[in-house]
């Protein structure tokens, strides 16, 4: 898919500002909405709250049938994020619709969706919005006979027990979460024609979708590892959205209980959830994960000033800093793998920047001989991390007139004919002239 | 010279004037200055007078009848190509040469670029900054676009004066005057030179004639200087148009053709070698034409007819040191023989080895045309390239056409080398007329000059037997020669008093002729030449109806879009858009890279979703289509269309022709093929256009331009968005969508 983003724009003309007074900008949310069903959600699923609420986090809570609620007032967002914990919503009230909530995150806010088993159409058409379908079965679940979670009240196996967890320490942490995850609801797919959305935790490859109160007439339309129990995307403004098909999975019962996934021996004293899903909520808050360019500077090698026009053959000096949002604030960002295009219409150089592992990063190369309308192209896009598609456009001309040299060493022989010739037809004409 | 062969018909009164014409006119100009003051005029100064207060009144006609359009408009420069001679002359003027001499612009063929200095003929653009520096230095505060617009018509005055030189040296004065009456009004000159019309052609032709007459006077006077002076007139016609090529062609055909006929003469010598030497060496100087002099297939008549003069001047010094006829003769065999295979030899590796580059595609089809139609659609879309209909030939030429073959059989009777000169342009030119719409421009000159030796031998003659009745009265002439005089006497007694009214009733329908030439003129250039076509004009209820429309897009675009918006349109915008939309393009009417062309034609003519992919990868932000369904305007993208899809086709083969046309034709009604009617050009073109009423009594969508009811009414744009539309709908612009967010 082609890999643009406006906001490159919007980050270059800021760059000024960013320049004078180091992060001013600060990603991470802290305004929530919470949208319930019903006030005993925000006790039952308490722990998940305090967790947010601990990290700094306003959360206000309102009925999603409350009518005065709104996402929007004279046109400026009243939240930095919005949590739907409200599976069975058939209609917002106040002036939320599905076109509000897409404009929410189409301006770069965040959006935790948890569905459950009957989940409405509203909150089905949202997540279809942002590229996850769930099973149109309404009464499914997910149901995985072997990879269960062994509980004392052994049913019908939609209690399961997961880890098949996306590895990514950008998303998930860097501690590694070994307890299962348990998950109790509806499966949903990701939509292959969209290229930004993850599957998080995926189903084990023997689950399947499907009610578990009737007898299975026909095959499960949703099976397997394809089924996702937990999807991210990330929009190309980097707005980011959870989408989880549990809202059992949130609460303080699923995060305190004890998980032994059945067919095997062992059993951990508390579940994988919170720590999964604190982690989950730390990255789509923007807490961790999101990345920042500025100070793009470009020129020719021993000068400083930014030309408006190189030549062609001209050597230059290109350098990005990229930071990285540590939650409190902005760190520099180390890898060693972003590249650095100089593009027209198709990459005519491509350089792997250095770093000075302060956040500078840099290269040096001489301009190819080719005159046009060039790119400088940084397009780092890494799972997890906010997307960086940095462009600036540059034309290339080709040498001036006199900017050639004058004498070429290879022309000597040219010169010396046209020269002799000049000086014999002189001395000709003098000759044929006064030789009478 | 001139009066060498003194024609059977020859009167007094003609012989009179060609050794009038003989003398140097500058010296007549002087003396006839001082000898105003005694009033009473010798008849050669009151002759004189004459000539230089018509030729005075000819030079202000041809510019002021050329300024129809500023009247009618305004001061505006006109269509495409000029606007971007207009851009480059402002940079010029700004900027100054040496920045123009190396200006890459960044802002038009997007994104490769276009090294302008190095391609385009700068003749123009320095000739108007000249003329703008000068005024500018004589305080006159003009600003550079009123020098654009007035240079055309000043140079079609310029011309004048040289055809009457012309005329004058391949026939007489009055031939000359003449000739100087003809082409200032003449309609198939005035299409490329009206005021506005600010483009190559409006200086080249002035270039042109002047090159030749340069030329024939150095063939006529074997003086070295004239030579010279024709060089530099080539160089400046090298500056100005690319058309140079017919020069260098047809000057070393008609050498040869003297060469044939045997007139080959020291003075042809010394003029062709001195003028093609330093005419190359000149026209080297022209950063666009570099070394094509010496590597182009189409330079290489010149040089092979340059070595056969060699070859020629060689043998006649052989034939004058060898006494012996039959060694000669052998001699003669032998070095004829090396030197066609020589030539042929060299000009067999120079195109085998690559350094000879063949003949390119217009050239071609020049000499073939119906190549262009098979081969380079690029070239065939163009409707001034197409062949010439015989309606446009009567509407440019009007009397001439019928004077023309006159004026030839007058040549023939008179054959000298000028006017085999003026015979072989005149039908070397009629030819590519007729291959090529606008080359009815370069036959212009040529015909009117043949036309007037036509109109003025056959007014001489009748006149001359008009007075020769009353010669009692009238002779003022004592110096004819008396032989001429002997024999019109001898014929007069026989049939006196019929051959007067006959002559008079000739001249009496010549007369009637030659002012129906100017009223056709007039009204010609009046109501066909003087639309700057980015203006358009309609009769309406309520009188004259302007349509703006060009310029509001435009100028919505130079007000309402970030400096550094890409527009993708049709190449016949791209200019225009550059000039007064100041964004860049990535297609213009400087038609350089044909892939570049198809890209957009592809773009246009695929369904939008893939149309998007290529606007992407080419990072375009806007899309500007003509339409012309709601005016009845005729020349817009639509009816262009055929051409993107064929050269689109032409290098993207998965644009198949025949997928857009339905029994093959282009429909956009409901017949019309799915494709047509879901591309990317139908969408933009007919957006909205289904809810519109355009005329009372038609359903709604209903097209003007083709006269149908369109076949997609309900059309939706999924990754495009109407950004605007002019008040007429001719030009409508629409912004590309950013990928979507979530998707």
């Amino acid at each position: 898919m082609a890999k643009f983003l406006l906001y490159i724009t919007l980050t270059i003309s800021l760059l000024p500002f960013l320049a004078i007074s180091f992060s001013p900008e600060i990603p991470t949310d802290r305004r929530v909405l919470v949208l319930l069903d019903d006030f005993a959600v925000k006790s039952s699923h308490s722990l998940f709250f305090d967790s947010l609420k601990s990290r700094g986090f306003e959360l206000e809570f309102k009925l999603a049938d409350d009518p005065n609620i709104g996402l929007q007032r004279y046109g400026q967002y009243l939240y930095d994020a919005l949590v739907l914990f409200c599976p069975s919503v058939e209609r917002f009230g106040g002036s939320i619709n599905v076109a509000s909530i897409a404009d929410f995150v189409d301006s770069g806010h965040d959006l935790i969706i948890a569905a459950d088993t009957n989940a409405s159409d509203l909150i089905r058409e949202i997540s279809t919005e942002s590229g996850v379908d769930f099973d149109e079965n309404a009464a499914a679940m997910v149901i995985d006979h072997t990879g269960y979670a062994v509980s004392n009240t052994d049913g019908d196996h939609t209690l399961i027990a997961s880890d098949d967890l996306i590895k990514s320490d950008v998303i998930l942490g860097s501690k590694n979460i070994e307890a299962p995850v348990l998950f109790q609801g509806i499966g949903h797919s990701v939509n292959p024609a969209n290229s930004l959305v993850l599957q998080v935790l995926a189903a084990s490859p023997s689950s399947y979708s499907a009610n578990p109160q009737s007898k299975l007439s026909s095959p499960p339309s949703l099976t397997g590892s394809a089924i996702s129990l937990v999807s991210v995307i990330q929009a190309r403004n980097n707005a980011r959205i959870v989408v989880a098909g549990s809202l059992s999975m949130f609460s303080n019962r699923f995060f305190r209980s004890g998980v032994q996934k059945a067919g095997s021996s062992t059993k951990y004293q508390k579940s994988g959830n919170e720590e999964f899903l604190t982690e989950l909520s730390k990255w789509v808050f923007h807490e961790r994960g999101h990345l920042k360019a500025l100070n793009v500077r470009h020129h020719k090698v021993g000068e400083s000033d930014e030309p408006s026009m190189y030549r062609i053959s001209d050597d230059l000096d290109y350098s990005v800093e990229i930071y990285e949002w540590s939650g409190t604030s902005w760190e520099p960002y180390v890898t060693n793998d972003v590249q650095l295009q100089f593009y027209m219409m198709s990459p005519y150089v491509l350089k792997t920047l250095s770093t000075d592992k302060k956040g500078l990063y840099s290269t040096s190369f001489k301009v190819p001989d080719v005159y046009g309308v060039f790119q400088f192209k940084v397009e780092y896009q890494r799972l997890g991390y906010t997307s960086l598609s940095l462009s600036k456009q540059i034309p290339v001309r080709p040498f001036r007139h006199n900017e050639y040299e004058r004498f070429l060493p290879a022309a000597y022989p040219y010169y010396g004919a046209s020269f002799s010739m000049m000086v014999g037809f002189f001395i000709f004409t003098v000759v044929h002239l006064y030789s009478k | 010279m001139v009066g060498k062969t003194e024609p059977v018909n020859g009167s007094v009164k003609q012989a009179a004037m060609s050794s009038s014409s003989s003398n140097p006119s500058r010296s007549d100009l002087l003396s006839s200055t001082f000898s105003l003051k005694s009033l009473k005029l010798k008849t050669k100064q009151q002759e004189l007078l004459i000539r230089v207060s018509i030729l005075c009144l000819v030079y202000i006609l041809a510019f002021i009848t050329r300024l129809f359009s500023v009247l009618r408009y305004e001061s505006m420069i006109h269509e495409f190509d000029p606007y971007f001679n207009y851009r480059t002359t402002l940079f010029l003027t700004q900027k100054g040469f040496y920045e123009f001499w190396n200006w890459f612009d960044s802002e038009s063929w997007y994104p490769l670029g276009r090294i302008i200095g190095g391609t385009l003929y700068p003749g123009l653009m320095v000739t108007a900054a000249l003329i703008y520096w000068t005024l500018r230095l004589l305080r006159f505060a003009v600003h550079i676009r009123e020098v654009c617009v007035l240079t055309a018509p000043f140079f079609a005055s310029n011309t004048t004066l040289v055809a009457y030189f012309f005329g004058k040296e391949i026939w007489d004065s009055g031939a000359g005057l003449v000739a100087a009456a003809l082409i200032a009004i003449c309609p198939g000159y005035i299409s490329r030179s009206v005021a506005g019309s600010y483009d190559n052609e409006g200086v080249a032709i002035f270039a042109l004639l002047l090159t030749f007459y340069l030329f024939v006077k150095a063939v006529n006077t074997g003086s070295l200087a004239w030579a010279l002076a024709s060089a530099f007139g080539y160089f400046y016609m090298v500056s100005a148009w690319g058309g140079y090529v017919f020069i260098i062609n047809l000057i070393p055909l008609y050498v040869l053709v003297l060469l044939i006929t045997g007139r080959y003469s020291m003075r042809l010598y010394v003029a062709y070698n001195c003028m093609y030497v330093l005419g190359m060496l000149l026209a080297m100087q022209i950063r666009f034409v570099g070394f094509q002099h010496v590597q182009s297939g189409e330079h290489m008549a010149a040089m092979g007819v340059f070595f056969l003069m060699q070859v020629f001047y060689f043998l006649d010094w052989v034939k004058y040191m060898l006494s012996d006829t039959k060694m000669f003769q052998d001699f003669l065999r032998i070095t004829v023989t090396c030197a066609v295979v020589a030539g042929a030899i060299a000009l067999g590796v120079g195109t085998a080895s690559g350094y000879i580059s063949p003949w390119t595609g217009r050239f071609y089809s020049l000499l073939d045309p119906t190549y262009a139609k098979d081969h380079i659609p690029i070239i065939a879309s163009v409707s001034e390239h197409q062949p010439t209909a015989w309606s446009s030939f009567m509407f440019d030429f009007h009397i001439l056409l019928f004077l023309f073959p006159a004026g030839l059989y007058f040549c023939f009777k008179r054959l000298s080398d000028a006017t085999i000169f003026i015979v072989m342009y005149g039908l070397t030119s009629m030819y590519f007329a007729g291959v090529m719409v606008r080359l009815i421009l370069v036959a212009t000159p040529a015909v009117c000059l043949i036309s007037a030796i036509a109109v003025s031998a056959t007014i001489k003659n009748l006149t001359s037997l008009i007075r020769t009745k009353s010669k009692t009265a009238l002779t003022t002439s004592t110096k004819g020669s008396s032989g001429s005089k002997a024999s019109s006497k001898a014929s007069l007694d026989q049939s006196q008093p019929f051959q007067k009214n006959g002559a008079i009733a000739l001249l009496f329908g010549a007369f009637y002729l030659l002012s129906r030439y100017v009223s056709h003129c007039t009204w010609v250039t009046s109501e066909a030449y003087s639309s700057p076509s980015i203006v358009l004009a309609a009769r309406g209820a309520h009188g004259r109806v302007i349509f703006d429309d060009y310029r509001e897009a435009y100028f919505w675009l130079r007000q309402n879009t970030p400096p550094d918006a890409k527009v993708m349109s049709w190449w016949d915008y791209g200019y225009q858009i550059t000039a007064m939309g100041n964004r860049t393009v990535i297609v213009d009417n400087n038609t350089w890279n044909n892939t570049h062309i198809a890209t957009v034609g592809r773009a246009m003519s695929s369904y939008e979703d893939e149309a998007y992919e290529i606007m992407r990868s080419l990072d375009v932000d806007y899309v500007l289509v003509v339409f012309g369904g709601v005016t009845g305007y005729s020349s817009d993208d639509i009816n262009k269309f055929l051409w993107m899809v064929r050269i689109g086709g032409g290098v993207f083969p998965v644009i198949k022709e025949h997928d857009y046309l339905v029994n093959g034709e282009y429909r956009v009604d409901k017949g019309a093929a799915p494709k047509m009617l879901n591309c990317l050009m139908y969408k933009l073109s007919y957006y909205r256009f289904g809810e519109l009423v355009t005329e009372y009594g038609k359903p709604s969508g209903y097209d003007r331009a083709r006269g149908v009811e369109i076949g997609n009414k309900d059309i939706k744009l999924e990754y495009l968005e109407e950004a605007f539309t002019t008040s007429n709908w001719i030009v409508r612009i629409y912004k590309v969508k950013p990928p979507k967010n979530r998707w």
